[in-house]
């Protein structure tokens, strides 16, 4: 019991949260790229927040529902059909067996999640499903998804579903975005850019380039300049680090990101811009906006307190829906 | 009395913490963090994600949630921040070596088939081939940090008869377990991976194995030493291993 991949998208994985605890062995943590959307498709169903789930871009997987699921589909808008009719992301679905679920049009992000219910059964290493490419270990023997995939799912009972039904209630997902409008806070380097640069960061757009992937996005725009040459040995970089490359364009470090660096870290990206970032696809502009230490911490924790109250609110509803059923 | 190291803290994102000495690449130092990073690694804490060191600094990913829980009504930031600076403050008041380095010895084959640049460095340096691996044999290396790839391990330092720049244009493809130079650093690929350091030799131990718990071969604060073996030896390891 479980879906099958009839034909692969570009680049299909499993991910979870990330794994963590290695970096001083010059492990990268990995993981999904946007975590609201990943625990938002969990949170829909009930199930714990860091279940693995399957990521995708555009053009994304065509999937086969060997037997019925319930299911959801949050982060990128793709025009996602289940046997030809429409269906709507953020949203719990009940799909029935033999359905084929597939991604007609690339809308609007650039990542979507698919979670059933209970997880994938994936393969675990060091503590995560996250797939690591560089190492190929976790998820689906640590590689994108290929034809004829099957993943298991955790619950293998059937679940009678007959027709193709959206659950009355769908997740309100506008108040974790913002319209590529990306929160930074000033990196170590920060006060050793030119004044004018310091400027241009804000007030020009920056174009993520084509040569984006997992590990990190190349942003293209205004050069900036670092008032004198620094010479950095390496140190630890984050999910978000802004790095100033010799060319004087920026890269900010992304999920798969490596461990250490040492060019100059100019910025580091709000954990709450994260998830717009990663929707972000090449070729469009971003906007950065300065906030300070502080200002990142409390709207990170307002955003996690929505997270929990979005989750008791799907609890509650599931609650109610399977006990009137 | 001991006197305190200057330092400066600051975030790396709203998840993370450095602690920087700042400066060059320092043998002293790197002990301090060697001796940080085990510190704080008996703090344990399920808030806390990753402890990493490195050259003359040592950072902290943290879980904010959880720290804010810890925190009350200070910042998550802080909250590990003055835990930083105290955990800092104990160990400059205390002997360097309160935790212990582990030795390794790292068995190598300076054959001319698997060290490609030995003869280009050699002459360079105005020695011969003996005399460089000699010279790469005859001092214990000190792990600064572990970085760029998973299990890679920046030693230092080399000495400065052997100490060669980076090759002008990297390789496409270095192989697993090639020993190279680069300044004063010496180090290991642990995978077939693009590099620019120069090869002087092969070890045939397997660096990184996914199948292991302890998936690296070498740590933070390792001292490492390397001896020679023979082309014979080292088909006769690298086959015996896995």
């Amino acid at each position: 019991m479980g879906l099958r991949i009839l034909k692969p998208g570009i680049a299909d994985s499993i991910q979870d949260k990330g794994r963590y605890g290695y970096q001083q062995l010059g492990i990268p943590p990995g993981g999904v790229m946007d975590r609201i959307a990943a625990t938002v498709a969990n949170t829909l169903l009930g199930n714990k927040i860091d279940e693995p789930v399957l990521e995708m871009h555009f053009p994304a997987a065509t999937i086969l529902f060997e037997s019925s699921m319930m299911i959801a589909i949050t982060g990128a808008d793709f025009g996602a059909e289940i046997n030809g009719h429409a269906v709507l992301i953020n949203q719990p679905i009940l799909v029935p067996a033999k359905a084929e679920l597939r991604f007609t049009k690339n809308k609007k992000g650039s990542k979507v999640y698919l979670s059933v219910e209970e997880g994938f059964q994936t393969s675990s290493w060091l503590g995560s499903s996250s797939t690591s490419f560089l190492l190929h270990k976790g998820g689906q023997e640590g590689r994108n998804l290929i034809k004829n995939d099957l993943l298991e799912f955790n619950n293998q009972e059937d679940l009678e579903i007959d027709s193709l039904t959206h659950l009355p209630w769908r997740a309100s997902m506008a108040e974790f975005y913002s319209d590529n409008i990306i929160a930074f806070m000033p990196g170590a380097e920060y006060q050793m850019l030119e004044k004018i640069s310091q400027t241009g960061m804000v007030t020009n757009k920056f174009k993520v380039s084509t040569q984006s992937n997992r590990m990190g996005y190349r942003l293209e725009g205004q050069a900036l300049l670092l008032g004198n040459k620094i010479d950095c040995l390496s140190s630890a970089v984050s999910f978000g680090t802004i790095q100033l490359l010799p060319n004087a364009q920026m890269i900010v470090l992304m999920a798969d990101h490596q461990t250490t660096g040492g060019y100059p870290r100019i910025g580091h990206v709000a954990s709450s811009s994260l998830p717009t970032l990663a929707q972000v696809s090449a070729g469009e502009s971003i906007q950065f906006e300065l906030i300070s230490r502080d200002e990142a911490e409390n709207i990170y924790l307002q955003q996690q307190q929505n997270l929990q109250q979005l989750q008791n609110a799907c609890n509650f509803r599931l609650q109610e829906y399977f006990r009137n059923e | 009395m001991v006197q305190t190291a200057a330092y400066q803290i600051y975030p790396i994102g709203d998840q993370g913490i450095t602690l920087d000495y700042g400066g060059e690449m320092s043998e002293t130092v790197n002990r301090k963090i060697f001796q940080l990073f085990k510190s704080l690694q008996n703090w344990q804490s399920d808030a806390i994600l990753d402890i990493i060191p490195a050259y003359h600094s040592i950072s902290i990913i943290y879980d904010l949630i959880k720290i804010k829980k810890l925190a009350g009504e200070y910042s998550a930031y802080h909250y590990v921040e003055t835990k930083l600076r105290v955990t800092e403050s104990l160990l400059s008041d205390q002997s360097n070596e309160l935790f212990e380095e582990r030795k390794v010895e790292i068995p190598v084959c300076y054959d001319l088939s698997l060290a490609p640049d030995l003869i280009e460095l050699a002459s360079a340096q105005q020695l011969s081939t003996e005399e460089v691996i000699e010279i790469h044999c005859s001092k214990t290396y000190r792990i600064y940090m572990i970085g760029f790839l998973p299990g890679f391990a920046y030693m230092g330092s080399v000495d400065s008869r052997i100490a060669s720049p980076r090759k002008a244009s990297p390789r496409m493809n270095v192989p697993a377990g090639s020993v190279g130079i680069a300044g004063t650093q010496t180090g290991i690929y642990p995978f077939d991976s693009p590099g620019g350091w120069q090869l002087i030799g092969q070890t045939p131990l397997q660096l990184f194995d996914t199948s292991k718990e302890n998936p690296t071969l070498l740590e933070p604060g390792d001292q490492v030493r390397f001896y020679a073996i023979s082309l014979e030896e080292f088909h006769h390891l690298k086959n015996n291993q896995s």
